[in-house]
């Protein structure tokens, strides 16, 4: 089904020493996710238990603050909470109390442990269990860390997802569940073009809400939206459910063969496929050629930061003909990432970890056309002569699946675009 | 615990970020977890910095925890130093790393590093940016600077400008050209742009000015004390305390006071008659102690505003504005609860208020319209041109800034007039302020169209009535409010072009796809 595109490569980066690296990294911890779960889950509260800097780490990453009252805010320990233990779990008894009776609309609360918190070893999951059951039925109390000592960025977001496994019930249902909190407007796409081929039920984890909850078991099979979902990947393993892999669902390419793995779990005939497809695909197709235009030929590093490095590269080089020369992820798991790596051709560095002075100074020497980086590392690239693409943006912006190929592709053609328009004579 | 929503200030070691980042020459050293380092964005994106912050960040994992967090420590100060070689270090601990207690401070002394290396205690738990900037400084100044001579001509330091500061980079410009006016010199200006062999320099000068109590303050206290040298106290900003300032100026230097005020133009314009609706506007003043202290006797002496409520966020002024509360006859609100502030904006109504860019989220709530006068600031408070706050330039400036989110004179009262007009109507929004005039939402009845207008040409150059299917219709409102009118406005271009006349969600993207770039 991917026949419009090259074959694999005869030696992709799946056999590819990794160069491994340990030094400062220039990534942002996992509770950044609650910025983008807390909206997916309607009837949910994010509550991190940690200190000012966790605040202020959210208010930053947020940019800006559009609600009065978010559903996330931050239990911040004071030098009293430090000195003895049992009493910060009474604050946060208090605290909690006090909350959900504020705020009667929230049917799941998440306890989020950071740095702080886990350092002083404050035991959420006990203080989760305990509060369950003060607040139940009414309110389920879950929790889960996201923390920058045990994870970085998007890891946030899985952890949240395991953390959710084991709490649905038992089903011996056949079901097919895509897992990743993605923008509705993507999700809607994909259960629209799976639903056409006539594959049903569907269920999403995360669900909107909890009313939308369902169960699992071994008739459950899944396919991750998200490359970053590892520790999800497991835990649905762990309750019997089947993974689809597949590569991660980006550009034409993508989209194409995760749909066709989907497919097949659920004998959809290749007629009925190309039918629903064909379209779609079309349209991808074209939206992501007249980006191609500008990135054709063009040379890409990728620093480590959301995890999604991988798949990303594979988009660049095999639908908008760049060339990589360094792949950096924070860490690489080879069960998820495998079917990407293998599409990725052989020639890039493959990264992980980051030793963020070492890895610049690569940079500068391989002088990339494109870098694609976090928000710390590219004003200054960019006063340094290179063009840049912040990665965040590609965690906050609808880019799955065929109708958003041609955006995706814009948010790398379009830093290009922009340096040839100006005149350089008078920047930095 | 507290339960914290939005933050006015940051952990103290962002502080410390700040005079790090606003230095040349010195680097700090950080232990703390790899999260931390969200802080440069701060930087670089907020203050659209072009260097990355001078701050190393141990990034140590779970993992390392029982292991050897302390060696992680001094290897990474030992590579900051060979990578920059920097002329001084600062080190310290962040939040997590005060817990693990590896004694930053201590561990650096045992590396026989070949520059003074300046350890950081800044308390976490109990202390927040503005202290950790003002103990960073403090630290850095008492380890560096020295007794020493006073130049031959009279000259002074510029005490407190940090980076991420409201308007520092202009104020020391205008601050500098009001000294220059008078003959005084300046000899060092720091944190910003200053470098460790900079602060060695600072006895030389013959006064300081602290520019901004809230980053400058014990230093300015331990250089009198130390160095001998007297401090202003004056922060100038708006014209009567401009004026006060250079007497005060003129007083330690022992020099005439003058003040070239060819290019104020700020009264003259509060005096002139287009001025007389701004009258007795009711301001909510909140920001730092220092500034709101210094604007709300602006707002009231100099705008002719009623200050009916005004308040800072950092305790450590909490007496000072106090007393300018007992000064206006209101309550100061002492508070960093975002909330709190919200709530007392609620309840007194402002017509203006003048605080952070936190303000600026909550009057676009109410509907109250706010000029930012304070840190924590947000990415447009960088602007592009000069635009201090001090001196005669400042007030030209402040008096542009308040007025600007207001409703103009005339326009307020046409405003009221038309009060049931269609578009002319009092949600319509000031007319300066760009964005689309919002029709007034129908209470039945259709608005007036006039006949062959605009509305009627447009009509004709589309010849065939286009259609939206529900489930395009559906699938336009999903996209994001702010392009949706282009999405629209694309699609019945495309649909039109082609002879489509019914436009289904595959249209809606075939025609997405068409203008894809």
């Amino acid at each position: 089904m991917t026949d419009r595109f090259a074959p694999p490569p005869a030696r992709g980066c799946s056999a590819t020493p990794v160069l491994k690296e340990r030094g400062q990294h220039e990534v942002f911890c996992g509770l950044t996710g609650i910025i983008w779960l807390h909206r997916k889950m309607q009837d949910a509260f994010f509550l991190v238990v940690g200190s000012r800097t966790c605040a202020h780490l959210l208010q930053s990453a947020a940019g800006v603050m559009i609600f009065a009252e978010p559903r996330f805010a931050t239990a911040i320990l004071e030098e009293t909470d430090l000195a003895g233990l049992a009493d910060a779990q009474q604050e946060l008894d208090r605290v909690v109390r006090e909350l959900l009776e504020r705020r009667p609309d929230i049917k799941q609360l998440f306890l989020v442990g950071s740095c702080p918190s886990e350092v002083i070893k404050l035991d959420l999951a006990n203080a989760a269990e305990r509060m369950s059951a003060e607040f139940a039925p009414h309110v389920r109390v879950l929790n889960y860390s996201g923390s920058g000592i045990e994870t970085t960025f998007t890891q946030g977001e899985d952890a949240c997802l395991a953390a959710m496994v084991p709490v649905l019930p038992r089903s011996e249902a056949r079901e097919l569940l895509l897992v990743g909190a993605l923008p509705d407007v993507v999700e809607e796409q994909a259960v629209g073009l799976l639903e056409a081929m006539g594959i049903g039920p569907i269920r999403v984890l995360p669900a909107p809400n909890r009313e939308a909850e369902y169960g699992l078991g071994p008739g459950t099979v899944y396919a991750l939206t998200q490359p970053f979902l590892t520790d999800t990947h497991e835990a649905l393993s762990r309750r019997g459910a089947r993974h689809i892999s597949a590569p991660f669902p980006f550009g034409e390419e993508g989209t194409t063969a995760w749909l066709w793995a989907i497919a097949q779990e659920f004998g959809v005939s290749p007629k009925t496929f190309h039918a629903v497809t064909e379209k779609p695909r079309a349209r991808a197709r074209k939206a992501v050629a007249q980006a191609a235009e500008t990135l054709n030929g063009k040379s890409v590093f990728l620093f480590p930061d959301s995890q999604l490095e991988i798949p990303l590269a594979r988009f660049l080089t095999r639908e908008c003909g760049m060339t990589a020369i360094e792949v950096g992820a924070p860490f690489i798991h080879r069960a998820v990432m495998q079917a990407d790596l293998d599409l990725l051709c052989e020639g890039p560095t493959i990264a992980e970890g980051q030793d963020v002075d070492k890895q610049l100074d690569r940079c500068r020497a391989a002088s990339p056309d494109l870098t694609v980086c976090g928000l710390g590392l590219a004003n200054p690239l960019e006063a340094e002569g290179l063009t840049t693409k912040w990665a965040i943006e590609l965690v906050f912006t609808p880019v799955h699946f065929y109708e958003q190929a041609g955006d995706l592709a814009g948010l790398f053609s379009r830093p290009i675009r922009r340096r040839a328009l100006l005149d350089h004579e008078g920047a930095v | 615990m507290k339960l914290t929503v939005w933050t006015y200030e940051g952990p103290p070691h962002v502080g410390a970020m700040r005079v790090a980042t606003a230095m040349k020459g010195l680097h700090y050293v950080l232990h703390a977890p790899q999260g931390d380092t969200y802080a440069d964005l701060l930087f670089t994106m907020i203050e659209r910095r072009n260097h990355r912050p001078p701050v190393t960040y141990t990034t140590f994992q779970a993992r390392d925890l029982g292991a050897d967090t302390g060696n992680l420590f001094k290897s990474a100060c030992l590579e900051a130093y060979a990578r920059h070689q920097p002329e001084a270090m600062i080190v310290g601990a962040s939040c997590t790393a005060e817990l693990i207690q590896d004694d930053p401070g201590g561990m650096s002394e045992t590396l026989g590093l070949p520059v003074p290396v300046i350890p950081l205690e800044l308390p976490s738990y109990q202390r927040k940016e503005n202290f950790g900037a003002d103990e960073t400084f403090y630290r850095i100044t008492r380890a560096l600077a020295k007794p020493m001579a006073r130049s031959d001509r009279v000259t002074a330091n510029l005490l407190g400008p940090t980076g991420l500061g409201f308007r520092h980079r202009d104020d020391i410009t205008e601050v500098t050209g009001l000294l220059m006016e008078m003959g005084i010199e300046v000899n060092v200006t720091a944190p910003y742009g200053a470098s460790p062999s900079d602060i060695a320099r600072m006895g030389h000068a013959h006064f300081n000015v602290l520019m901004y109590p809230e980053t400058g303050e014990a230093a300015a206290r331990w250089m009198e004390k130390e160095l001998g040298q007297p401090y202003t106290k004056t922060v100038p900003i708006g014209v009567g305390a401009t004026r006060a300032f250079v007497a005060e100026v003129a007083e330690l230097a022992g020099v005439a006071p003058r003040l070239d005020d060819s290019r104020l133009r700020s009264p003259w314009y509060s005096a002139s008659v287009d001025s007389t609706y701004l009258t007795g506007k009711r301001v909510f003043l909140f920001g730092d102690g220092t500034h709101v202290a210094a604007c709300a006797r602006l707002a009231r002496d100099e705008m002719g505003f009623e200050v009916v409520g005004l308040g800072c966020y950092n305790r450590e002024q909490a007496r000072l504005l106090r007393g300018v509360a007992r000064d206006f006859g209101v309550e100061a609100l002492i508070t960093d609860d975002y909330l709190e502030v919200e709530r007392c904006i609620e309840e007194l109504a402002p017509e203006l208020i003048l605080g952070t860019q936190m303000e600026r989220h909550i009057g676009k709530r109410l509907g109250i319209p706010c000029a930012v006068i304070s840190a924590p600031v947000h990415v447009q408070d960088f602007p592009a041109r000069y635009s201090p706050q001090m001196g005669i330039e400042g007030a030209n400036v402040i008096f542009d800034t308040w007025v600007h989110p207001l409703v103009m004179g005339l326009e307020e009262h046409l405003l009221t007039m038309f009060r049931e007009d269609f578009e002319f109507h009092d949600e319509a929004g000031a007319s300066h302020h760009g964005g689309k005039a919002k029709p007034r939402p129908e209470t039945g009845g259709q608005p007036p169209v006039p006949p062959g207008g605009i509305e009627e040409e447009k009509k004709q150059a589309t010849a065939i009535e286009i259609v939206w299917l529900p489930a395009a219709e559906k699938e336009l409102r999903k996209i994001p409010f702010f392009v949706r009118g282009k999405a629209r406005r694309n699609t019945e271009l495309f649909a039109g072009e082609r002879g489509v006349s019914e436009i289904s969600v595959d249209t809606l993207y075939e025609a997405k796809a068409h203008y894809a770039r």
